[in-house]
């Protein structure tokens, strides 16, 4: 796989301690860790305390999972429920 | 001026309203003009308002507009969300109605979020709620701390995202975290097939519609606007249309349901002295009155109309002349040539030529540009020539109304209006004057005599209410010293006008001639006989006096011969009896 040399940088925004968000959180940790292992960076933005950054990021729905690097940016909304489509989303499983 | 003419407009809306419904429900202004005549005072306060229409109707304008003059007209800050343009490309959109957002933003008046939503970036997995969106419209809003917010178009959201259920409920959620902010929100919503929108947000707004719509009707696009629903106020329910143009969207709220304005009995003459003499013996028209001047093609209408705007100019009063056959400077060399210098009254600002096709827009569209101008340039006086040319874009009825709406807002304002309508005998013309003769104060017709193979111009009134008028036809005459009109003559085969008249006054003038010289020569025939009987008379006396003479002479010689030997004996007996002289006195009777 050519994704070892790769760095990601992912951002999850969320809104306070919901359920949603410690799902979603559980989640990505889960496929870090199968997939990306030592790869990874995940920073963690509640909006509550900072709302400004929502902007920023063109956050609309939470929770939302940003890949800021490598290109090109993608974001995946909701509670990551669905791997598959976490890994797709990615790039780290191409669409099949 | 033009803020005080909207809030002059608004506050005789409110006055015009008052009587009859309390307000128990706050409304918000929308400084859009005529918006809040037809909501009775603007939109719900705190509450959401859907805008729904078609694409290009207006409906992001409107939503900016209402921001925009809600911070310049009644210092409330507002937010704006964008779902479909950029930041950048709506602030230009804006900047040519003269909208300079980049500076209220920077004033802290405006916050303008841009909600950027890329189906290729996104992937859905899983539960989610638009906390963030709520997060960054909360963050806007209390940043500036906003009364108002306009959010445009939120159905975009549905084509950004898949899972339409969470959507519903989110969007729901949203106008209750609105309503629950107090915010005074402007929703637009793109129209649906069967629906007002096409994902069916009114269902969720529930207290406020209003529908644009931009139609095309024989080729003229006219918008319109309608408020659906307002929960819970009085509402004007007609279409009303609306124009936009840089200075942004003005709506006519048209029809003025009371017949109240005041009326002046203020006099102005129509520009032709012949004329008024006709109109209450030399007075002329009411001020605030509306003449129709109607006739065939060619029989002076518009001269008509020329001198009496020349008139209104110099008695320095405004004139807006609304010309739509010909340019204004047709007009001024045409007017020209018949001794009226128009130029200078447009060199001194005191009139005003708008020139326009009819064709340009729908009627309603003229007449909020009619309303705008007078708004504006505040003319005392108003020509329309000709209305008849309307016929293109719409129905003898449609004209109708727009002139009745056209003249309940002049005699509110006490502008004069002067219309010309052109008269078709042929074809399948109509005659506007018979549709619109009874809405006006005065009916003037000029109208070809045709006889002797000669045209010429006859002119009455057909009726001019509130004061006597001559009910003769005059004869109608354009010189290049101006208009004027003469008596028509009557002859044994009717009216006679043209050479016909002119003839017919020559003769009488040699019959007055004729007559003069007949007198004369009676006059001296009597002279002279009464020079010879006077003279007769004279030597008659002459006569008289020589034989009284005569006969005294007689009479004398024959006293004096008695006398003498008389006095002879008296001289003997003289002093004893002095009285000699009475004896021979008495003895000559």
């Amino acid at each position: 796989m050519k994704s070892k040399k790769k760095k990601y940088e992912l951002r999850l925004y969320i809104a306070g301690n919901t359920s949603k968000s410690a799902t979603a959180l559980e989640n990505l940790k889960k496929y870090c860790e199968q997939h990306l292992k030592d790869q990874y960076s995940i920073e963690i933005i509640d909006l509550l305390k900072n709302p400004q950054l929502a902007e920023g990021d063109q956050i609309l729905a939470v929770p939302t999972l940003v890949k800021k690097v490598p290109e090109p940016v993608r974001k995946i909304i909701g509670d990551l429920s669905n791997e598959e489509k976490v890994l797709v989303g990615l790039d780290i499983r191409p669409v099949k | 001026m033009k803020l005080n003419s909207r809030q002059s407009m608004s506050k005789s809306a409110k006055k015009a309203h008052s009587g009859g419904f309390t307000n128990n429900l706050g409304k918000s202004p929308t400084g859009i003009a005529g918006l809040d005549e037809i909501t009775l005072g603007g939109l719900p306060t705190g509450r959401p308002t859907l805008v729904c229409g078609g694409p290009g109707c207006g409906k992001t304008l409107m939503a900016i507009e209402f921001i925009v003059r809600g911070i310049l007209n009644y210092d409330e800050p507002g937010v704006i969300m964008v779902f479909e343009e950029k930041a950048e490309e709506l602030a230009t959109n804006v900047a040519s109605l003269g909208f300079n957002l980049a500076k209220l933003q920077k004033d802290k008046k405006l916050k303008v979020d841009y909600v950027h939503i890329d189906k290729s970036e996104i992937e859905e997995t899983g539960e989610y709620d638009l906390d963030g969106l709520f997060i960054r419209l909360e963050h806007a809003i209390d940043s500036i701390g906003a009364k108002r917010v306009a959010l445009d178009t939120i159905e975009n959201l549905f084509s950004g995202l898949s899972n339409e259920g969470i959507l519903r409920s989110e969007i729901r959620r949203l106008f209750q975290f609105l309503k629950a902010k107090g915010v005074t929100t402007i929703i637009t919503g793109e129209k649906g097939e069967k629906t007002l929108t096409r994902q069916g947000l009114e269902e969720y707004v529930s207290d406020c519609v209003i529908l644009l719509e931009h139609r095309i009707d024989n080729k003229i696009s006219t918008r319109l606007l309608r408020v659906v629903k307002y929960r819970g106020a009085l509402h004007g329910t007609n279409e009303y249309p609306f124009l936009i143009d840089k200075d942004g969207i003005s709506v006519l709220p048209i029809t003025s349901l009371e017949l109240n304005h005041a009326v002046s009995n203020d006099r102005i003459s129509s520009g032709i002295p012949t004329l008024d003499i006709m109109l209450d013996h030399g007075k002329g028209f009411y001020r605030g009155s509306s003449i129709l001047v109607s006739g065939t093609a060619g029989t002076g209408k518009t001269s008509i109309a020329a001198s009496f705007a020349d008139a209104s100019s110099k008695r320095k009063e405004r004139c807006l002349f609304l010309a739509f056959e010909e340019s204004p400077e047709q007009i001024i060399r045409n007017m020209n040539s018949i001794g009226m210098n128009l130029q200078e009254h447009v060199d001194n600002g005191l009139l005003l030529f708008q020139s326009s096709r009819p064709t340009l827009y729908g009627l309603e569209t003229h007449l909020i540009g009619i309303h705008k101008l007078i708004e504006k340039f505040k003319p005392r006086t108003l020509i329309m020539d000709p209305i008849t040319n309307f016929v293109t874009i719409g129905s003898l009825s449609e004209i109708k109304s727009m002139l009745i709406r056209l003249l309940d807002f002049m005699q509110q304002e006490e502008v004069t209006a002067l219309f010309t309508a052109l008269d078709q005998y042929s074809g399948v013309g109509m005659r506007t004057d018979e549709g619109v003769a009874s809405l006006v104060d005065a009916w003037i017709n000029v109208k070809d005599v045709e006889s002797n193979g000669e045209r010429n111009r006859g002119l009455n009134i057909m009726k001019s209410r509130g004061m006597e008028h001559s009910n003769q036809i005059r004869e109608f005459i354009i010189t290049d010293r101006g208009l004027e009109l003469v008596d028509v003559f009557r002859g044994p085969g009717g009216i006679l006008t043209g050479s016909g008249r002119e003839y017919q006054q020559s003769l009488d003038a040699t019959g007055a001639e004729l007559r003069s010289l007949a007198e004369t020569r009676k006059d001296r025939v009597i002279g002279r006989k009464k020079i010879v009987l006077e003279a007769k008379i004279a030597s008659l006396q002459e006569e008289f006096e020589s034989l009284k003479e005569e006969l005294n002479m007689t009479y004398h010689e024959e006293e004096i011969k008695k006398k003498i030997p008389e006095k002879k004996k008296g001289d003997f007996s003289q002093k004893k009896n002095p009285s000699g002289t009475s004896r021979s006195t008495q003895k000559k009777k």
